[in-house]
């Protein structure tokens, strides 16, 4: 592809976006919808174990942490094609015809980015733990009370967590491509559009997605830098 | 209060998340009755397919269409795992093995085309105007010599069979030029087998429809060196799910799509579909060769390239076929 070429793929991306392509917006929309429902998941399930294993001392916590710190790196390609066995309509859970759909996909991402959020809160909650324990205690605090305030310290670290893993499960591919199969107008997302539509001529469309990703998963970015400050302004209201 | 509340409060709190965003998943809203045709990549990647969805859904509007683009062998082994309605596949071989396990009924011819050695402008290994047969000895040669490259899609597709098929043709052990250095294998679609090809300034085999659509496109540089004839056939077939086998198959729907894509309107569309562009039909139509004897030649070449038994199907294939046969 030459220069030309680009610069042409390149005018015609940005013209996509500003008139607001319908094939555009619908892919970009379905991507954040996905990604959205997979972090729901994800956070509902991640924050309370995180906390649990990060103010409780138990048998095996070192052996849990290990496990849900080594999953951070589980290859969404190999998550996918576990998936994509149990859900096959042969498959074990073939039953719930979750194949080929954006639940599906949903599903599989948020157990993608589960370890992130159960590491990242556990490792928030133990840090402020110890200093914080103890000084509630002093001030007659009961276990739950002291818990609650430990959490309450530790939220913009599980906030950023939480961000750390959307942006994992935005940018992910193997589980999209895997268990979504890139079907027009019900599972395509963005990155399933960029790896398998360039070729098929859509460049202009792969180059609009590729900034729209990159514009999205930035802003993110900054707004992680800055989530220390927007959560103690919030709090400034308790 | 006892430590162990507060697990307790925890588990709650996230059984009840949980449960909403289960319920969340299930509240999306579904299409209704939705066939999923698993395809192979060449007749996905032209576009083909989907002015072929548009005008079926238009005329039975209870129907969605969705089609996954693999290799033939993957198409047929995401329908054996009952993820597929039917499949549209390019390789008599592996679909007669489809019929004989008993997952695939009701198998229609519906298009053909011709597969093309492809390769560099300046043909190093001197193909051009060759049969076949000589071309893939004179690669091999100039292969081993270290002054080509092949490029294999390498994926089990259709293509990828064809190419083996003709690898022996021409006397050549294909496991023992797999391991050579001359000889890449893509493991990936047609387009972007093409765009490797076209990267190392390799030969490759692939279908006339994508090399045409790529090479319009710019995508790739590659000259077509070997023409059409008997031995480089490509037909396509539509086969139905058994739904005695696969018993979560639909058939209806599977059974309608299949009867759409020999009808008139669509075997018209076949003859006309990519001629404006390309300058010639990406997918040539079956049913009008089949039946008004234009070329017999051309007919008899396909026959006995793709015909089980001297048939499209034998009866022993078809379940409910209905008029499918006429």
């Amino acid at each position: 592809m030459s220069l030309e070429t680009m610069w042409e793929g390149l005018q015609q991306a940005i013209h996509l976006i500003v008139t607001g392509d319908p094939a555009l917006v619908e892919i970009t929309l379905r991507s954040l919808q996905v990604s959205f429902y997979a972090i729901l998941t994800a956070s509902a399930i991640g924050v309370p174990i995180g906390a649990v294993i990060g103010l409780k001392e138990f048998l095996g916590k070192r052996l849990v942490k290990t496990i849900f710190t080594t999953l951070i790196g589980v290859p969404t390609v190999s998550l996918g094609l576990f998936l994509y066995l149990l859900l096959s309509r042969s498959g074990p859970l073939g039953f719930l015809q979750l194949m080929y759909t954006i639940q599906g996909i949903s599903i599989g991402q948020a157990l993608l980015v589960i370890p992130i959020i159960v590491s990242f809160t556990t490792s928030a909650t133990e840090s402020r733990d110890i200093r914080l324990r103890d000084l509630a205690r002093t001030l007659g605090a009961s276990e739950l009370e002291t818990s609650i305030a430990v959490l309450r310290e530790a939220s913009s670290a599980i906030a950023l967590a939480v961000v750390a893993a959307f942006n994992r499960a935005f940018a992910e591919l193997g589980i999209a491509l895997i268990i979504g199969a890139n079907i027009r107008g019900l599972t395509r997302v963005m990155t399933t559009t960029i790896a398998l539509q360039n070729a098929m001529g859509e460049t202009a469309l792969c180059i609009a997605l590729s900034i729209i990703l990159l514009v999205i998963v930035f802003a993110l970015n900054i707004l992680t830098g800055n989530i220390g400050a927007i959560v103690n302004t919030l709090r400034k209201d308790y | 209060m006892k430590g162990l509340t507060t697990t307790q409060l925890a588990l709650i709190a996230a059984a009840i998340v949980v449960v909403a965003a289960v319920g969340a998943y299930f509240l999306y809203p579904r299409p209704t009755t939705q066939m999923i045709v698993s395809t192979t990549t060449s007749l996905y990647e032209t576009g083909l397919l989907d002015v072929l969805k548009q005008r079926f859904e238009q005329k039975n509007p209870g129907y969605n269409v969705s089609f996954i683009s693999q290799g033939t062998g993957k198409a047929i082994d995401t329908a054996k795992r009952g993820d597929a309605d039917m499949i549209l596949v390019h390789d008599p071989p592996q679909e007669l093995a489809f019929l004989n396990d008993g997952y695939g009924v009701n198998r229609k011819i519906i298009a053909y085309n011709f597969f093309i050695i492809v390769g560099p402008i300046s043909d190093p290994a001197g193909i051009s105007g060759k049969s076949p047969i000589e071309a893939l000895e004179a690669i091999k040669a100039a292969g081993e010599e270290g002054s080509v490259f092949w490029v294999s899609r390498g994926d089990n597709s259709g293509t990828h069979a064809k190419e083996q098929r003709m690898w022996n043709a021409a006397g050549i052990n294909y496991t023992e030029i797999r391991t050579q250095p001359w000889y890449l294998e893509a493991g990936t679609g047609m387009t972007a087998t093409l765009q490797l090809a076209d990267q190392k300034d390799a030969y490759t085999l692939s279908d006339v429809a994508s090399y045409l659509k790529n090479k319009k496109q710019g995508n790739i540089q590659l000259a077509k060196l070997v023409e059409a004839g008997k031995d480089t056939l490509n037909v396509y077939s539509a086969i139905a799910c058994n739904p005695q086998k696969l018993t979560s198959a639909k058939f209806d729907a599977a059974m309608a799509f299949i009867k759409f894509l020999i009808s008139d309107e669509v075997q018209e569309l076949f003859d006309n579909f990519g001629v404006a562009d390309y300058g010639e039909a990406l997918f040539k139509p079956w049913i009008p060769l089949m039946t008004s004897g234009s070329n017999p030649e051309l007919k008899q070449w396909i026959e006995e390239y793709a015909y089980f038994e001297e048939s499209e199907c034998p009866s022993r294939f078809r379940y409910n076929p209905g008029n499918l046969y006429g």
